[in-house]
């Protein structure tokens, strides 16, 4: 076709401004690239030099070329039962598998037991959990220190604050993760000398750290999915989707200042599994 | 025909006397389109994984996939000396001190935003106007499964720049692992490389993220595709379009035009959400800390929902026999492993009910079976309402709720929104129909010839 009508000429120029742009927006990204770089405007820049072929390309398509309409005849997908009869027969009758029951079981048997073989690797990707999600690092003696920290002393933790400690000198488990926290005289009991409690820092739900405390009512909050725990009795779920209370750590508070664990978490931390009780 | 010379003819003739396969690439040339919008959202998410693959490339050159402990030293000021993991490092350089590199890594995730839901808009054209049904089935499950596919990139993804947001989300992925009877502890800790967090798991994402699941993909890809070229696509009905006709543009050179001008815009979007639109700032939250967790934590829009269901399932935790269900299991696996499965399985469920088996090629119009559209309704308005229970403390904070009752009203609307919807959808549906049944038979059990002005006309069965 060489007549050109004047509404096609018009488009064959806006697709060449088009295709211009992306010349332009090109060289434009060469020159920031070499003065450093700089994400809004090379990301404008990109912006126009795929949008410019983009749209020109579409443009051209669209508006100047043959827009026939193509009807194919669509055949039934498939060749129906013949086709299938076809295929059996090379498949399986030529082989003879219907009398070779036997072998097929062995060969089935034979390839069952190496791909089991071949699996067995799988266990290589982790230890056997084992008892490891029952225990953590507390151990009886174990002074209660914040991360890299010095044991800490009663004193550096002041009223309606919380202090996430580990064992001290041992901050490699990190579900050991303890919150002590100072809750000064409790409301309703008479005042006691051990104003600080101890819970477990990882959520029973699934498992997040239990980032937030209220101080005017003594919650814990986990960020997560809004678990609140009751820091006065027992850290036991007051709302949201958590069940368990969060274990408290046993410990001492020493003359020295200093706060000594009695033992392990007396449950497990964390969320739940299936045999957490048996 | 004459052989005149066209065109390249010295390298065509090279390459068929080499292969033979000029008449099937001729074929190829002449394959039939049908022409609708809606069609092109299949291909807009193979574009977007092109896209993903290319910038994904980029960032593989600097990531380094290893939580070994560095001191920060780079260019960023708040972060200077701070003990960081060296994949943290990494991705602060690719984000500062690469050129190019945070355009690249900006338009890699919301690249990656885009590719899920351009597959969600494609997976509801195909359900919602019946194109899985025989002989399609099949490519309906491996869409699927690349929906699947292309969230668990996506979650692979987000937990590589070991960021603080990253780790909750892992941490999370663990525990509900761990949540499934018998099996969860095997599971989690084979998964995770031990009790979370480990050191073993971001290697194990990355070889995850960057081969085995994109490898998996791109075969998928190429079946999806290679399926519809052999069964040839569905197409509307009207005009001339016919069960055993196909109707639209060829490939050559219309198809062929529209879709690589598709592409370059797609890229082109992509490069402006990029370069304009700051994405995962994760210097902002800093370096993965297992007892630090901010607040709030929004993930990525499409793992939303499952926070959502997280958030507002009641707290129950029973005890069967002496084994625990865990709180999370419900919520985090079960309720998210049926909606799942029954929308895999829908094509074989809707013809046990409907008792409809034999091929279609014509699609339906939304209207036309309303208990299908009702349904897909129904499946949107549930995942939509435990999306935004994800993120019911920030809705919360920002319009002055009490969480308390957000988490409520939240819980009523997973229950009755989707009934409603379904029983709405349904009964729109239905008047639609009568509507059309009154206006006389649908256009599509007619037969139509195109008369010579380019119009169509109705000829009689
Ligand atoms: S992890 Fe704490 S509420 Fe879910």
């Amino acid at each position: 076709m060489t007549v050109r009508e004047p509404g096609e000429r018009r488009t064959e120029a806006t697709v060449l401004l088009l295709f211009g742009l992306t010349g332009a927006c090109g060289l434009g990204l060469l020159v920031v690239y070499a003065l450093g770089g700089q994400p809004q405007v090379e990301g404008v820049l990109l912006f126009g030099a795929l949008g410019g072929l983009g749209a020109g390309i579409v443009l051209w398509g669209q508006r100047l070329m043959p827009t026939r309409v193509h009807i194919e005849p669509r055949e039934p997908v498939g060749g129906g039962p013949e086709a299938v009869a076809g295929l059996q027969e090379p498949l399986a009758e030529e082989a003879g598998f219907s009398r070779r029951r036997l072998l097929i079981l062995g060969l089935g048997g034979a390839l069952a037991s190496l791909a089991a073989a071949l699996a067995i690797p799988v266990f290589s990707l982790g230890p056997a959990p084992g008892r490891s999600l029952f225990v953590t690092a507390w151990r009886a003696g174990r002074r209660l220190a914040p991360e890299g920290g010095p044991p800490v002393r009663a004193d550096e933790v002041p009223i309606g604050s919380v202090l996430t400690v580990f064992p001290d000198g041992d901050d490699s488990d990190p579900n050991a993760a303890t919150l002590l926290i100072h809750v000064g005289d409790r409301p309703g009991q008479a005042p006691t000398p051990d104003q600080f409690l101890a819970f477990s820092k990882i959520c029973t739900h699934a498992g997040c750290p239990v980032g937030l405390y209220r101080e005017q009512d003594h919650v814990l909050i986990c960020p997560c999915h809004q678990s609140e725990f009751d820091v006065l009795h027992g850290a036991q779920p007051l709302s949201g989707p958590a069940v368990r209370p969060l274990p408290p750590l046993p410990f001492r508070l020493e003359a020295d200042g200093t706060f000594t664990a009695l033992g392990d978490f007396p449950e497990p931390v964390g969320p739940s599994f299936w045999d957490m009780k048996l | 025909m004459s052989a005149r010379p066209g065109p390249a003819s010295g390298a065509l003739r090279w390459f068929d006397d080499r292969t033979g396969l000029a008449p099937v690439v001729r074929a190829g040339l002449r394959k039939v389109f049908p022409d609708h919008w809606s069609f092109l959202l299949g291909e807009i998410a193979l574009f977007c994984f092109v896209i993903l693959i290319l910038t994904g490339i980029f960032l593989t050159f600097f990531y380094v996939p290893s939580a070994a402990p560095v001191s920060y030293e780079g260019p960023y000021a708040p972060m200077h000396g701070r003990e960081v993991s060296a994949a943290y490092e990494s991705v602060l350089r690719i984000s500062f001190e690469t050129k190019a590199g945070l355009l690249m890594r900006q338009i890699h995730h919301w690249t990656a935003l885009l590719f899920v839901a351009v597959i969600v808009l494609h997976l509801s054209r195909v359900f919602f106007t019946g194109a899985f049904r025989r002989p399609r089935e099949l490519n309906w499950l491996m869409g699927f499964t690349l929906l699947a596919l292309a969230m668990a990139l996506g979650f692979t993804g987000y937990s590589l720049p070991d960021d603080l947001l990253s780790g909750t989300g892992a941490r999370i992925a663990y525990s509900a692992a761990l949540s499934i009877p018998f099996v969860g502890p095997w599971l989690a800790f084979l998964g995770f490389g031990g009790e979370i967090p480990t050191e073993a798991f971001l290697a194990r994402f990355y070889v995850l993220h960057i081969m085995l699941l994109p490898g998996l993909v791109i075969a998928l890809i190429g079946a999806h595709i290679g399926l519809v070229v052999l069964q040839k696509h569905t197409q509307y009905k009207g005009g001339p379009a016919r069960e055993d006709n196909v109707v639209g543009r060829a490939f050559w050179p219309g198809q062929a035009f529209l879709s690589t001008g598709l592409f370059f815009l797609t890229a082109a979007i992509a490069a402006l959400l990029g370069g304009l639109f700051q994405i995962n700032p994760i210097w902002l939250f800093g370096p993965f800390d297992a007892a630090i967790v901010s607040s709030p934590a929004q993930p990525d829009w499409y793992v939303g929902w499952r926070d959502g269901a997280l958030r507002i399932f009641p707290p129950f935790e029973p005890t069967v026999l002496g084994s625990t269900i865990p709180a999370a299991f419900i919520p985090g696996i079960v309720i998210p492993g049926a909606v799942f499965t029954a929308v895999a399985l829908w094509p074989f469920i809707e013809a046990a009910l409907t008792g409809d088996r034999e091929p279609h090629h014509l699609l339906d119009r939304i209207w036309e079976h309303p208990g299908r559209t009702a349904t897909g309704v129904a499946i949107l308005a549930f995942f939509s309402v435990l999306t935004l229970a994800g993120g019911n403390d920030v809705l919360a904070f920002s319009f002055g709720f009490e969480l308390e009752f957000l988490t409520n009203a939240f819980r009523w609307l997973a229950l009755l929104l989707p009934p409603v919807a379904w029983i709405v959808t349904w009964r729109l549906c239905r008047a639609r129909l009568r509507e059309g049944e009154r206006r006389g038979p649908p256009a599509a059990g007619r037969a139509v010839r195109r008369r010579p002005d380019g119009g169509f006309e109705e000829v009689g069965e």
